[in-house]
């Protein structure tokens, strides 16, 4: 069990009032809040020894070079990959991901190739494949769904094939909450050798991932939605297909020898990281890592799946909301979507946000998913370690004052 | 502390009103233009369909999906158009735009925007506001045409 009480002490903003209310932060999926440690290293950084990285001979240059390896280490052990030169700092999932489609699809999706996605991706994880699939002229597929709005893996092992050269999947959605069977999709993936990404951004902030378990060969997620800063994102791929890949973006630190007429490549992960890097945030993203880590991702991942379960029984009870997508708690992490049956997701909001609770409306970036419920826009609550489920019966109350308002 | 009732200069009557029975919603078979404006932000839809007949707009149809604010002011803005010159439209446009800035309005404008004023409550919810031009940008398409 995690302490919430304690937890909530470590992050100034909750004691912030919004609207003349106590601040109930339910858009955790959107961006989380930051606890103090990463605020102060920040602030450390550009106090005590901001400097250039992996250039200077002086002392301060030494010491930021040193705190920002340091924080690529944090997070190597945080996701267990195999080495810190297969964590790639990049400003967020969504370079992450461009850099793949752009490095690795471009040279290796040919003509008549097939990428597999699931219908429950983010925009970022959709449309770098959609514009790689147009120039390449390959085939763009979305998993299939079961009855119940799940991915039907079993369908998938016989639709995909030899024509299959990558499969992209999220380990979360963003909007339903749901946990993808990804291992038995890789395992798949793996026998066609398809190369496999993971959209990691909802699930390594909350529970715990090994990518040597998971066995994906690229893995990208955001530091701002883990306690980091904004800014700040990670590309982790294994380390024999990123050497084989070319640069992303060209110019200084991303070489080893230049001459006026051609250069040479520098060596992992610094191929990837052109121009100085975002130095400060990175030491925010490893200082986030280590605070997660103290307080225990199994702990973190527990006490989500609680109020993620408590707010689909909550919610549930209203007789006009919906919930979408799979309500089993096995499935399902702290991410609740919601639909009234006749008031708008924007006016709940705004409403809610009278009464200081924070929540997302609208299609989540994942435009597709939403529209397949046959609505243009839900309401969202998402939590993290700090919520409580006393914030969960603020908003079921401030549900019925709105439903109350509209009648 | 922000009360409920802080909420009813934006959700007027007229408003919730307009939203729970939009006017002009049926579509036309017989219109010469026709345009879908939506809102990338947030998904709301508005469709827009006029009949223009020797420079007056003589029927209009206005359909879509969204929140209170973005359909009631579709449907607001059917009856301050339906009838109106081109030109009175324009005009009709420019002063929505105006209103929703919080720029002076004279009388004869007000009241050419009838009861479209009544969305004005939205200024104090800026993050609304762009669903309360949503019709009107998709009014602005067709007639930028002439």
């Amino acid at each position: 069990m995690i302490n919430t009480e304690k937890i909530r002490k470590d992050f100034p903003i909750l004691g912030e009032k919004v609207n003349g209310n106590d601040l109930v932060y339910l858009d955790n999926a959107a961006t989380s809040h930051k606890p103090k440690e990463v605020i102060n290293s920040l602030v450390e950084y550009y106090e005590k020894y901001n400097s250039n990285v992996h250039r200077g001979v002086h002392a301060l240059s030494i010491k930021a070079t040193d705190e920002f390896e340091k924080a690529r280490i944090s997070v190597q052990k945080f996701i267990n990959a195999k080495n810190s030169n297969e964590i790639i700092f990049t400003r967020n999932a969504s370079e992450s991901l461009n850099l793949i489609a752009y490095s690795w699809g471009k040279e290796n999706i040919k003509l008549g190739d097939e990428i597999f996605i699931t219908p429950f991706e983010h925009h970022s994880n959709i449309v770098p494949w959609q514009m790689l699939c147009k120039e390449n002229e390959a085939i763009l597929r979305y998993f299939p769904i079961d009855n119940n709005g799940d991915i039907d893996v079993d369908k998938f092992s016989k639709e995909i094939s030899n024509k299959t050269k990558m499969v992209s999947i999220t380990h979360m959605s963003n909007v339903l909450g749901t946990v993808l069977p990804i291992d038995k999709i890789i395992e798949l993936a793996k026998k066609y050798n398809a190369v496999t990404v993971v959209d990691a951004c909802q699930s390594v902030p909350h529970m715990p991932v090994d990518v040597q378990k998971i066995d994906s060969d690229f893995l990208c997620f955001s530091g701002h939605k883990m306690l980091g800063p904004t800014g700040i994102g990670v590309l982790h791929g294994k380390e024999d297909i990123l050497n084989n890949m070319s640069p992303f973006l060209y110019g200084g630190d991303m070489i080893s020898s230049v001459t006026y007429e051609d250069s040479k490549w520098n060596d992992l992960p610094y191929k990837f990281e052109a121009g100085t890097p975002n130095i400060a945030d990175s030491i925010g993203l490893g200082t986030a890592c280590e605070y997660l880590t103290k307080v225990g991702m199994d702990n973190i991942w527990k006490h989500e799946m609680e109020l993620g379960q408590y707010a689909v029984e909550e919610i549930s009870k209203l007789e006009n909301f919906k919930i979408l997508g799979n309500k089993s708690k096995e499935l399902r992490g702290g991410v609740v979507s919601f639909i009234h049956d006749s008031i708008h997701p924007h006016d709940i909001g705004s409403l809610l946000d009278g009464f200081g609770i924070a929540i997302r409306t609208g299609h989540h970036c994942a435009m597709p998913l939403v529209r397949s419920y046959g609505v243009v826009a839900a309401s969202r609550a998402s939590f993290y370690l700090y919520n409580k489920k006393d914030e969960i019966d603020k908003l079921v109350e401030g549900l019925k004052k709105v439903e109350e308002y509209f009648k | 502390m922000r009360e409920l009732s802080d909420f009813d200069e934006m959700y007027q009557e007229v408003i919730i009103d307009h939203y729970k029975n939009p006017r002009n919603k049926a579509k036309l078979t017989n219109f010469t233009e026709e345009t879908l404006s939506h809102n990338p932000f947030c998904g709301d839809e508005i469709e827009l369909q006029l009949l223009i007949e020797d420079g007056v707009i003589s029927n209009v149809s206005v359909d879509g999906r969204g929140c209170a604010i973005s359909q009631s002011s579709g449907s607001l803005l059917s009856e301050t158009i339906l009838g109106k010159t081109i030109d009175q439209a324009k005009i009709d446009n420019n002063s929505m735009r105006s209103l929703l800035k919080d720029e002076d309005l004279d009388d004869k404008h007000l009241d050419s925007l009838a009861d479209s004023t009544m969305i004005e409550g939205v200024k104090k919810f800026p993050v609304r506001i762009k669903c309360a031009l949503l019709s009107w940008s998709a009014l602005s398409d067709i007639l930028n045409n002439y």
